[in-house]
């Protein structure tokens, strides 16, 4: 096997390294900044130069390397190469070759350009483990131009009346691709600290995003009026937002697809925006990677792999503790909103 | 359609009562007559009748979707709404149309007789042309679970909100046996003729619970206290030489009750009463159990064997009309005066009472009759304020129910499954179980009673502590008690218990209980023989 499933994560023998492991190891290969794929305690870490000023400022001093996007690296029997998976900055899909077996692990994707990622490219391989968060097909996204009209159209009614629009956004990745959905003649932009710490650090690595202001004591809200504020979703309803005054609340995520799942979140609006694949992202993906072989690894895996399965695939579930999306926790660490 | 769906997505946006009350008020304002009508019936619980069943509708939208059934069935309970279920799956359409609601109802209706290949064809051209928000509103109307979240009390407001029509007055006109076939605006809504429909009720006045010590509400003096008895509320009309039976859910409940048509011959025609039918003992002179009135609700025809095991009667404790007078506004004492004097003279035999009036002196005499309320097959009293006029719905101030407590016991959950619906995502439904030796036996199901933050919190418990699994059902370990709430106890030969529950809930989640202190099955035994 070029790569094993093993206690501590996804395992290649040939280089004697972890993907995105869940346990303590000497050596891992990263696919992106999230905190269910960068953890702490491990020996030494390579991902790409676009994670790693957001890997660092996550998990502070630790020995980190980094590559380029189709750059190969040998590790000790296994040629490794990271590709972009299109899920937030940086973000990548790890090829692995060993005695010319390919396998690609995606770590987190999408297929739709969302104007701040590198794009998702599809990598030929044997053997492909994917993702399957939205792996039904309820699952479809609003396209980005409808998203950028609902989104600024909430913004300048709720202006208009007078009140500030908070909306619930994680603060790696989703909340950068709003700034820029943003249009920022409706009003300021102010952040919650988490929001702007994340923002700072991509700025600072030449990503362009609008302006912002961070909410702190002192910030004098009375003069800022109409404002669009991007809070972690768990700041939502919390006493942190209580200073704010009149608002109108809203959730940006896949599962706002669902309205049971609106509803439950007793928010006013609901923006259904994922950076994970929808039905046909997934679809497409796995299609073009050629593969046939295909394990899932997260979200609705039975599913997912029987349908795989009848379309002609090799399918098995792989067991991770990756999360994918949440609407419960700051980052998407822990398991997502399904029962 | 689209100016209904884009009705339905305000109410649906917002938790605001005043903003869902604007939304539907400038519906009224502007959208076409015909539509506004079916959105008034909608509303009020009159929907067309369902046409096709939600097999087919299942089976449609998994080809037209291009999917496999079991995807399709795999998808539902994380939806937990099959018409949201339908509009997800389905591709983008490829038409656009914008029909008026009324006349997307008209082409469902004509769609009664039709052959299957026509249904077909004309549900997924439907589908093809709506768009997704419309598609969502228009498989509710196909599958006739319609609740927009709009009570029709709000609706009602809304109405008055639009029209300059009085609330109240309002309630009045909507009531009956009216459909959008049969009224227009004009009819319903604005210049009604009261002689057009003799078989419309008055709205029901409701109570609410008491939440304070009954002290609180002034000299006893003031109230007259009634038991609450436990059977169904119903209104009976006699005009015209006729009669007619409401439920309290507006329904035309007169065919189920036919030994009530005989009070034609004795009380004077423009006779509006207000009383709960119960199954009756009339040796005793005491009502039988809820259970043996419910055989007598579901049936649409009564068989004699059943007339004769569970007579009716109706237990009147309010007259709303007398000689063709509408008595509402005149104060409780005279409308109890007037109704005790006119049952004063009739037969023994009649199925017709007054509800007698518990007396006593002061509130603490009050309360020892309330506690002797499960033992004359009542639920508790109700306290209504002599100087009060009948009021049209849930109203605090004059009406109160005093219920007795209810009946608790402790049990352990031991299956849980999703809810449906808002609560999709999480794990609501359990089943509980009692001791018996040392197996647990299950017994009843429950689903409410819990904070948010507590369905949360199991929630996350139940994942991690499934043992089992039997399609949406989880088996958990047994580890958490709960008391479990209810009103009554019968006994049921379909549960393995031997037991079934009235308004079983979850009253506390008992932390401090550990598991081995759960009731047994003896325990509910004992209950069942004193008050089943």
């Amino acid at each position: 096997m070029v790569l094993e499933f093993t206690e501590a994560g996804i395992y290649c023998p040939a280089a004697d390294i972890h993907i995105d492991p869940w346990r303590p190891v000497p050596r891992a290969l990263i696919t992106h900044g999230h905190s269910d794929h960068a953890r702490p305690g491990h020996g030494a870490y390579l991902s790409t130069s676009g994670s790693a000023p957001v890997i660092r400022h996550r998990l502070g001093d630790i020995r980190l390397q980094t590559i380029e996007y189709g750059e190969e690296r040998r590790i000790g029997g296994a040629r490794i190469s990271f590709h972009p998976a299109g899920h937030v900055p940086g973000s990548a899909q790890i090829r692995v070759e060993v005695g010319g077996e390919v396998w690609v692990v995606s770590g987190d994707y999408k297929t739709v350009d969302d104007g701040l990622s590198t794009p998702f490219e599809p990598v030929r391989c044997h053997t492909f483990i994917s993702e399957s968060t939205f792996g039904l097909p309820i699952y479809s996204w609003t396209p980005q131009d409808v998203l950028a009209r609902e989104l600024n159209t909430w913004w300048a009614e709720t202006a208009a009346s007078g009140r500030h629009a908070v909306l619930g956004v994680y603060a790696l990745g989703k909340a950068q691709r709003i700034l820029r959905l943003l249009d920022p003649s409706n009003g300021p932009i102010l952040t919650h600290g988490a929001v702007e710490a994340t923002t700072a650090v991509l700025r600072a690595q030449g990503l362009d995003l609008p302006e912002t202001i961070q909410i702190t004591p002192e910030t004098d809200l009375k003069s800022l009026s109409g404002a669009m504020v991007l809070a972690p979703p768990s700041a939502l309803g919390s006493a942190w937002m209580r200073r704010l005054g009149p608002v109108s609340t809203g959730f940006a995520s896949g599962w706002m697809r669902l309205r049971g799942v609106r509803r439950r979140r007793a928010a006013d609006r609901g923006f259904v925006v994922s950076d994970h694949a929808d039905w046909d992202g997934l679809n497409s993906a796995i299609a073009a990677t050629g593969a046939e072989r295909v394990y899932v690894t997260h979200g609705y895996t039975a599913q997912f792999s029987r349908w795989l399965a009848e379309q002609g695939y090799q399918a098995g579930i792989v067991e991770t503790e990756f999360g994918g999306e949440s609407l419960d926790a700051e980052d998407s660490e822990t398991e997502g909103a399904t029962p | 359609m689209k100016r209904f769906a884009a009705l339905f997505a305000a109410l649906d946006q917002t938790t605001s009562t005043k903003a869902k009350t604007a939304a539907l008020a400038a519906y009224f304002a502007d959208a076409p007559e015909a539509d506004r009508l079916w959105c008034i019936a909608l509303l009020s619980g009159r929907r067309p009748r369902r046409m096709i069943t939600t097999t087919k509708l299942r089976e449609w939208a998994a080809e037209r979707a291009g999917i496999p059934l079991w995807l399709f069935e795999a998808c539902y309970p994380v939806v937990g709404d099959l018409s949201e279920t339908i509009a997800l799956v389905l591709p983008e359409p490829t038409r656009e149309t914008d029909l008026p609601l009324a006349t997307w109802i008209a082409r469902l209706r004509a769609l009664d007789k039709a052959e299957e290949e026509t249904r077909k064809s004309a549900i997924l051209d439907a589908w093809d042309s709506l768009a997704p928000t419309e598609r969502f509103v228009f498989n509710k109307l196909l599958t006739g679970g319609w609740r927009m979240g709009v009570s029709q009390k709000l609706m009602t407001r809304a109405l008055a909100q639009a029209t300059g029509i009085d609330e109240a007055e309002l309630t009045h006109r909507l009531m009956g046996d009216w459909t959008p076939d049969t009224a227009t605006w004009a009819s319903l809504i604005e210049v009604p003729d009261p002689t057009a429909d003799l078989s419309r009720p008055y709205p029901f006045y409701l109570a609410y619970q008491i939440d304070a010590e009954p002290e609180t509400l002034g000299p006893v003096t003031d109230w007259l206290a009634e038991r609450k008895w436990d059977g169904i509320r119903g209104q009976l009309i006699l005009r015209g030489g006729e009669h007619w039976l409401w439920s309290r859910g507006e329904e035309l409940i007169t065919d189920r009750f036919p030994e009530l048509a005989q009070l034609r011959d004795f009380l004077p025609p423009g006779t509006v009463m207000d009383g709960e039918v119960l199954a009756w003992d009339s040796a005793a002179a005491t009502p039988l159990s809820f259970a043996q009135l419910q055989p007598r609700i579901g049936r649409k025809t009564v068989p004699k064997k059943l007339l004769t095991e569970a007579p009716v009667i109706l237990m009147a404790y309010d007259l709303l009309e007398w000689g063709g007078t509408d008595w509402r506004a005149r104060p409780l004492s005279e409308r109890r005066a007037q109704l005790e004097a006119a049952l004063a003279d009739l037969p023994d035999d009649l199925p017709l009472r007054v509800s007698p009036r518990v007396a006593a002196r002061d509130w603490p005499g009050l309360a020892k009759a309330r506690a002797q309320s499960r033992d004359l097959g009542a639920e508790g009293l109700m306290l209504k304020r002599r100087a009060a006029p009948y009021l049209a719905g849930r109203k605090k101030g004059d009406w109160w129910k005093w219920k007795v407590d209810p009946l608790t016991i402790n049990a352990v959950m031991i299956y849980a499954q999703a809810g449906s619906g808002r609560r999709a995502t999480l794990y609501t439904d359990f089943t509980f179980a009692v001791w018996d030796g040392n197996q647990l036996v299950p017994f009843t199901k429950a689903y409410s009673g819990l904070t948010d933050a507590e369905f949360n919190e199991i929630t996350r418990w139940v994942r991690k502590n499934t043992t089992d699994r039997f399609g949406p059902v989880r088996a958990v370990r047994p580890e958490h008690v709960f008391e479990i709430a209810f009103e009554g106890i019968q006994k049921s030969t379909r549960h393995k218990s031997g037991v079934a529950l009235r308004f079983p809930r979850m009253a506390r989640w008992r932390r401090d209980k550990p598991l081995a202190e759960a009731n047994t099955l003896d325990d509910l035994k004992a209950m069942l023989a004193r008050y089943g």
